[in-house]
């Protein structure tokens, strides 16, 4: 194994979790006041992870470059959080939960952390209820579920087109509780710039207060990431657009590993690109996948026709359309998991068949599902001859109720009424499923530094299936982390206070003030942006939905070019001692460019095409990824060694006991 | 389009500000108004001005950064969006735009139009949560049912984002839409009847600690809330805190 | 007192619960004054009773002045509290976008009441305290009718009667279903209330305001 031990624990996989919890060291309850955990981030992994520590007797300390807890990306979330409830009674179990997890992430994730993921599912939704969640409920006063992409069973929880939301206040409202008791101290407006490491443990963080740009020190036992993912990369996605790498990347320059960064999930159903003055995407919700279908025309000259203003969707019969999903997918139809649909979409716009003014988009279309409500609903109302307006119009009642808020969010945005033409849609980046390696304890391969969430790379794959991210990030910070993290503090009960006077501290702070200050040097040729987004269309280009070794390798040099242009003739007006937006950029940016370098290098080595991974090279005569289970069934862990074309990989093996590794078939 | 924009300046918390005049030419109908403001920056970085500060992260109404008094609106001047979701086909080639931060005691102003809104954290903090352990509950979520129509209200006053265009809308610069959401969700909710008493007379306390004004139901707060919450929310919360009074 | 000060919502309250106490006497007064057109003798009857009863004059009067002093000194202190929280003010607020008139100018309809009230006392109160106690004359239940028209002579005072009602006519428009919103009502009932709050706060003012031109074009005649 070499040094990447994933301490997975022995036994059978159903009690691995359990067995594992019952052996680890505690801390008891008088020690846990005299050891600091630092939590930087504060979505749903950070925030519930925090609420947890304090709860448990740990001196908390978070940090959030937001202004609150409360708008962490994790708010955006929009379908669902999945639990292995079974409340349907559908056949669903943990088993299930597991299974279908690990082939959407198309065998490419660490079996015993998914599973314990699949396990502890369904106490979130325990938890969340009690902490006065607002979940769905059905008309008996129970739960109410829907179902999400590759999986055939519904285990979906959520709270209209605002589930993500919903799960944040309430990992929000427990952080609250312990703040107000004194045992979280909340640092908003403050970002970390580097982690401290001493004696090779990391024993604390230089965060710059992000008001007044003074550079703080503050030191703990143990530093807890949960900082989200890396999809800025793309310039344009559905991240926030704070979103930033910075504390990953500067623990993968301390010695924590980077693993998989390749593996970028493009979500198939955003809004468009409508310019070049777009600054990031809108998604809509996969759930809306549920009940819309996806086609484009059938034939070229009616795709031109619509392009060009001259045919409406609307005015497209029943046998001109092309339901290319239903057509390639019949087991899964529109609900195949997302890198399936995203590159079914790419494949008909790159043939030509895109629909709207830049030829790339395709449409998801609710006349039918609209229809369907409507007819029954008239029946249940006791209308047995309704004609086609009423219908419509329960129709459109029904479907409004479901997803009113994201049908008007669609609306506000390109002006168009989704009720009556179709949406437009196409895919954009959405979530990184790879991250910072962690072992079974969520622990990075720096002692002491933990990830969670979005920021580690456990869970998913090569693919992550819908509503299994709120999923992670409330399984990693409520029921894993606050107990796995016991194990490593036990042995600082004696440590007393980490003092922030020595000379690693010194160290630290003088490398952030220097950065700084080169970052504001820069020869003034153009602004942070300007390079943002040629980072973007670099990655989106030549490392995005599909790729393969040429781009790869031309972005790489790129990237390395664009990187050195960066640090010799950014513009970052200002001063770096008071707030400053433009300085916040330029930092994240920064960091941006050289984990870009990193992706496509690890896109590069990987040779096989596997989950968002597509590889042109290595693909069925039908156009499906072909996986390379051989040679590739190994999570990709990279060592920091200087400049990222030095970077050494280090492999872990997966090792499959439990499921039989087969190849991911939606037909 | 031409715009003509009035932007309020502010170099911090303790610096004088002033009104500037920004022309702007190029503006695109399907820009979005924080796009808009992207563009002004851009064209500031390249003349070695600093670009005017603002508050904005997710850029699709839900995360409650944005916060903009537009031409004496709170979020400018259509319903139910944040200025984020506000887009440039709102408004004419040739347009004055005036460009304000929220203005309230209790949100002062940090830089530009961007404003400290820490004091609905505090709110929150007094009293906005349920006191149960995060770790392991063994209570099944089915165990409790509760009233779809019951969940649902819950879930509507749930929604509120905190972005406190209810505060900067109110002519008293009054938090009571944005207090009476967190306290009716609760409230609303069996799972949070046993702190209620406490809930709503910590967090109105700490409400009027921070300097927020009294509400005079003018109703100004629900027309500009981007999440459409109801002013209900406020009712129920006076007959919480009435109901709280008696029992004390 | 100091408690209630100190809540935001207890001091909605108190002025809620002052304004729809003063709304009840309005009802009693604007009834006792429509005697005024229908039957003179009733008139003076209820007149004399009213200034004469100890417990009216001793107990209920005093409550009433104690209702509209805190009313209204209760209403500057919430307004002085709502204008500091703003701090500094905006360049451009659109009030008119998102709240009614009525609802935003409440300190100025209530302004003007006061100020009507200052002039009514002088009429009528005062008058009255004067005669009764300063000048110690007698009872006479008959004077109050003419007492009353003889003020309604001078189209001046008239107009300036009909103004006070319109602008009470507006306060009462948002402060009445306002008073049942502070109460924390359950909203179910707020459109009935909100309904009938239109008609009291049209029919009331309008009956006042119908009463003072009554008697100004019907002058008694010497």
């Amino acid at each position: 194994m070499g040094i990447l031990d994933s301490k997975v624990p022995s036994g059978p996989l159903a009690d691995k979790w359990t067995n594992h919890k019952n052996h680890i060291e505690l801390v008891n309850p008088a020690n846990k006041r005299n050891i600091d955990v630092i939590v930087v981030g504060t979505g749903l992994a950070g925030g519930s992870a925090a609420a947890t520590l304090a709860e448990l007797g740990y001196n908390v300390k978070t940090f959030c470059y937001q202004d609150s807890p409360r708008r962490a990306h994790s708010i955006a979330a929009q379908g669902g959080i999945n639990a292995a409830k079974n409340y349907q009674g559908d056949g669903d179990s943990v088993y299930r939960l597991f299974y279908d997890t690990v082939k959407g992430g198309d065998y490419r994730s660490r079996e015993a952390n998914v599973y314990r993921l699949a396990e502890v599912s369904t106490n979130i939704i325990d938890q969340c209820v009690a902490q006065g969640v607002p979940f769905a409920r059905e008309y008996g006063g129970l739960l109410d579920n829907r179902s999400f992409g590759g999986v055939l069973v519904s285990r979906t929880f959520y709270a209209k087109g605002q589930t993500g939301q919903q799960l944040l206040l309430g990992a929000y409202a427990a952080m609250n509780r312990q703040i107000q008791r004194g045992k979280i101290q909340s640092h908003t407006r403050h970002e970390m710039l580097d982690l401290v490491l001493v004696d090779g443990k990391a024993r604390g963080i230089i965060a710059r207060n992000l008001v007044t740009g003074e550079i703080e020190r503050h030191s703990a036992h143990a530093v807890v990431l949960a900082t989200g993912g890396y999809g800025n990369l793309f310039f344009l996605s559905t991240y926030c657009m704070g979103a930033n790498v910075m504390a990953a990347w500067k623990a993968h320059k301390k010695g924590a590993f980077f693993a998989n960064p390749c593996f970028t999930q493009i979500h198939p159903t955003c809004i468009p690109v409508s310019g070049d003055h777009q600054s990031k995407l809108t998604l809509m919700s996969e759930s809306l996948r549920n009940d819309g279908r996806i086609w484009v025309p059938k034939r070229l000259e009616d795709a031109k026709a619509i392009r060009e203003g001259k045919l409406k969707p609307t005015q497209l019969k029943e046998e001109d359309r092309d339901y290319y999903l239903e057509r390639r997918y019949p087991a899964f139809g529109n609900l195949v998991p997302r890198d399936v649909a995203s590159r079914a979409a790419k494949e008909r716009c790159d043939a030509g068949y895109g629909v709207n003014k830049t030829g790339e988009a395709v449409y998801l279309d609710f006349d039918a599902a609209i229809m369907r409500y409507g007819r029954e609903k008239a029946l249940t109302s006791g209308m047995k001859d309704a004609d086609d307006k009423t219908v419509r119009k329960l129709g459109e009642e029904i479907v409004e109720a479901k997803y009113g808020n994201l049908f008007q969010m669609y609306e506000k945005i390109v002006d168009q009424n989704p009720y009556k033409t179709p949406m437009m849609i196409y895919p954009a980046v959405h979530y990184t499923m790879g991250g910072l390696w962690v072992d079974y304890n969520l622990q990075t391969t720096i002692p002491g530094c933990y990830a969670a969430g979005e920021c580690n790379f456990s869970d998913h794959g090569a693919n992550r299936l819908g509503a299994s991210a709120l999923m992670q990030g409330l399984a990693d910070g409520y029921f894993v982390l606050p107990y796995t993290i016991g194990d490593y503090l036990s042995n600082d009960i004696r440590t007393g206070k980490i003092p922030t006077d020595s000379p690693e501290f010194d160290q630290a702070e003088t490398h952030v003030r220097e950065r700084l200050e080169k970052l504001m040097s820069g020869k003034g040729e153009h602004s942070v942006d300007y390079y943002h987004k040629k980072l973007g269309k670099i990655m989106w280009n030549k490392c995005g939905m599909s790729r393969n070794a040429k781009e790869l390798q031309e972005a790489i040099d790129e990237i390395a070019e664009l990187r050195a242009d960066f640090w010799e003739n950014v513009r970052v007006p200002g001063t770096a001692d008071s707030k400053n937006q433009e300085l916040e950029k330029a930092g994240r940016v920064a960091d941006f460019l050289e984990l870009g370098e990193l992706f496509a290098k690890d896109a590069l080595t990987r040779n096989e095409s596997c989950g968002g991974h597509f590889r042109e090279e290595y693909q069925t005569p039908e156009g499906e990824a072909l996986r390379d289970d051989e040679n590739f069934t190994f999570v990709s862990a990279w060592e920091y060694k200087g400049e990222p074309k030095d970077a050494v990989l280090h492999k872990e093996e997966l090792v499959y006991e439990n499921i039989e590794v087969k190849t991911r078939s939606y037909k | 389009m031409k715009l003509h924009l009035k932007i309020w300046r502010q170099k911090d918390a303790n610096s004088k500000g002033q009104m500037v005049d920004y022309p702007l030419n190029g503006v695109e109908e399907d820009m979005s108004f924080l796009e808009m403001l992207d563009v002004l920056n851009e064209q500031l970085i390249s003349k070695g001005e600093e670009p005017i500060e603002f508050d904005h992260d997710c850029r699709e109404g839900i995360c409650g950064t944005c916060s903009l008094m537009i031409n004496g609106r709170a979020h400018g001047p259509d319903t139910r969006i944040t200025v984020c979701q506000l887009h440039m086909r709102s408004f004419n080639d040739g347009d004055e735009i005036v460009i304000e931060p929220w203005r309230a005691k209790a949100f002062p102003v940090i830089k530009d139009l961007i404003v400290d809104r820490t004091a609905f954290d505090r709110i929150q903090q007094a009293g906005g949560y349920i006191s149960v352990n995060t770790s392991g509950n063994p209570v099944d979520a089915n165990a409790i049912p509760i009233e779809k129509d019951v969940a649902d209200q819950a879930f509507n006053a749930a929604t509120c984002i905190g972005c406190g265009a209810c505060v900067a809308a109110c002519k008293n610069a009054s938090a009571m839409l944005f207090t009476s959401a967190k306290v009716s969700q609760f409230a609303l909710l069996p799972q949070g009847q046993v702190e209620a008493t406490e809930r709503v007379q910590n967090m109105v306390r700490q409400m009027d600690l921070e300097g927020f004004g009294n509400c005079t139901n003018t109703g100004a707060c629900e027309v500009e809330c981007p999440k459409g919450i109801s002013l209900e929310n406020i009712a129920r919360m006076n007959r919480e805190y009435l109901n709280a009074a008696v029992k004390a | 007192m100091s408690g209630l000060i100190k809540s935001s919502l207890a001091r909605k309250v108190v002025m809620a619960l002052s304004g729809l106490f003063l709304v009840l006497f309005l009802v009693l007064h604007v009834s006792l004054n429509l005697a005024s057109v229908v039957s003179p003798d009733f008139f003076n009857e209820a007149s004399h009773f009213m200034g004469y009863n100890p417990l009216v004059q001793f107990v209920m009067q005093p409550i009433l002045i104690a209702g509209v002093i805190i009313h209204f000194v209760m209403g500057f202190i919430l307004e002085a509290q709502n204008r500091a929280a703003r701090g500094v003010g905006y360049v451009m607020y659109k009030g008119s976008a998102n709240a009614s008139w009525v609802s935003r100018n409440m300190i100025y309809s209530g302004l003007v009441v006061l100020a009507f009230l200052g002039l009514h006392f002088y009429d009528f109160w005062i008058h009255e305290m004067a005669y009764k106690y300063v000048e110690a004359n007698p009872a006479d239940p008959t004077r109050y009718y003419v007492e009353t028209v003889e003020k309604f002579e001078p189209i001046w005072r008239t107009l300036i009667y009909v103004v006070a009602f319109v602008l009470l006519s507006l306060h009462l428009w948002h402060g009445f279903a306002s008073s049942f919103q502070t109460m924390g009502v359950n909203n179910k009932y707020t459109p009935a209330i909100k309904s009938f709050t239109k008609i009291f706060a049209v029919v009331v003012p309008l009956a006042f305001a119908f009463i003072a031109i009554y008697h100004h074009l019907n002058p008694i005649t010497h």
